[in-house]
């Protein structure tokens, strides 16, 4: 499959890009890794006249401490995460999840922000930064902004991100402490994405469930937070029976999708369960 | 056009190419090295795994002017003065392969899995191959030839 044809630039700086992509605006697109927009360029279901390659932008793959959490750049690779120290010791459960995005050599290539900024509504890490409550954040040429996750995805491959933005970093504030997370998913066996996945963070302390956070992505149109299900699990003991009810209500306020790999019935069922077998590692990982 | 410089199996090439051009068809058709395939051409099958600047990657699903200035081995470049890799070598004894066209990116794969992962276990090799579709062998003996590799260290 050859895509249509475009004019290339490979900008070294992240300013250099913002100056590109003001000039060519909504007739450009933006580059990461390219495992999600180059296959949608070469189906032309994506026909750029302009490709601004971020690729050279070293400034923008870092994983740094950042008032005591972490700040990940756009450009960061899931390989990089899922085998940084940092990202085991602070955010094990985004090592998890990114440890299971589609096979070793994507992962070699393809970005946190990347990902972020496609909003594909399988994507893995979405769950994960929603229940993680990030910041994403974004610069254009001229301002940068900040706005958390949940108001970052909108719909399906949309996101708040203006045409002349960039994004630029996902910053990852501390959980509190005896805080315990893990990531479900129900992969499909050719690409991996997630049919459902379910990233769960939760607190204990003396026994009960303080805080429950979680992020579901594959279900809906869009990744979202199971708020009904957390507030079922908040201020309870994390029983079984507790949890059970709480993974039952995850699918609350989600317009399951049907496609050709599950039904939406099919997708609603396995909400509960992998919500379940998220909450129930979590809580074995916490306190 | 644009022009790209970058050193494959240690051979330097420079050429005008359109920004278009999948870094997968110059390897093939520019370059005239064939043995990495195009499989799925939507980066699922991994026949196209090469190694690019140290790290095994999909180059159906790049192009060409993004792979300015790099280093890369294709399976051309894994056997040294006619003496297979040990990764090949443990395809061969195995009986690794069927029909064979899944092999090279099965090797290029390979490489990085046993470079991250020197004593893996069968689970450890099955789920590093997750990107690498074979439709004849049932992934027995693939396994079974990266064992063999990784037992010669």
């Amino acid at each position: 499959m050859i895509p249509s044809s475009f004019e290339y630039f490979a900008p070294t700086t992240l300013a250099e890009a913002q100056t590109l992509l003001r000039r060519y605006g909504g007739d450009a697109k933006v580059v990461a890794g390219g495992h999600s927009l180059i296959p949608l360029m070469k189906m032309r279901l994506s026909e750029p006249g302009y490709l601004i390659d971020l690729g050279g932008v070293e400034e923008l793959s870092y994983i740094r401490e950042d008032d005591g959490g972490l700040a990940i750049g756009a450009m960061t690779t899931y390989y990089d995460i899922e085998s940084s120290p940092l990202v085991k010791s602070r955010f094990p459960v985004l090592a998890e999840a990114t440890a299971l995005v589609a096979d070793i050599q994507v992962r070699n290539k393809g970005t946190i922000g990347g990902s972020m900024a496609h909003a594909d509504p399988s994507a893995d890490l979405t769950a994960v930064v929603l229940a993680l409550e990030a910041e994403m954040r974004s610069g254009s040429s001229r301002a940068q902004r900040s706005m958390p996750a949940h108001r970052f995805f909108v719909d399906t491959f949309t996101t708040t991100l203006r045409e002349n933005e960039i994004l630029t970093e996902i910053k990852l504030p501390a959980v509190p402490a005896k805080t315990g997370g893990a990531y479900r998913k129900f992969a499909n066996k050719a690409s991996h994405f997630a049919e459902v996945g379910v990233a769960a963070l939760v607190t204990i302390d003396g026994g009960v469930c303080q805080r429950v956070r979680i992020g579901i992505t594959g279900a809906g149109p869009i990744a979202s937070r199971a708020k009904a299900a957390e507030r079922a699990l908040e201020g309870k003991e994390p029983t079984a029976r507790n949890i059970a009810t709480a993974a039952g209500r995850a699918g609350r306020g989600i317009e399951f999708q049907s496609n050709i790999h599950a039904s939406a019935e099919y997708r609603a069922h396995l909400t509960t369960v992998f919500a379940r077998r998220a909450l129930e590692e979590a809580v074995s990982r916490a306190g | 056009m644009a022009t790209v410089t970058m050193t494959v199996n240690g051979t330097s090439y420079t050429n005008d190419v359109e920004p278009r051009l999948l870094l997968v068809h110059y390897i093939r058709d520019v370059l005239g090295l064939t043995g990495t395939h195009v499989g799925c051409d939507t980066s699922q099958c991994g026949a196209c795994t090469i190694r690019l600047n140290g790290r095994a990657v999909k180059c159906c699903t790049m192009f060409a002017v993004q792979a300015n200035g790099a280093e890369i081995t294709t399976i051309e470049g894994m056997a040294t003065n006619g003496e297979l890799h040990p990764i090949q070598q443990g395809f061969w004894d195995e009986h690794g392969l069927q029909c064979g066209f899944c092999t090279p990116g099965m090797i290029m794969l390979a490489q990085q899995l046993l470079e991250r992962n020197p004593n893996p276990t069968e689970q450890d090799i099955r789920r590093g191959l997750a990107g690498n579709l074979c439709r004849c062998t049932g992934y027995h003996n693939i396994v079974k030839a990266i064992q063999n590799a990784a037992s010669k260290g």
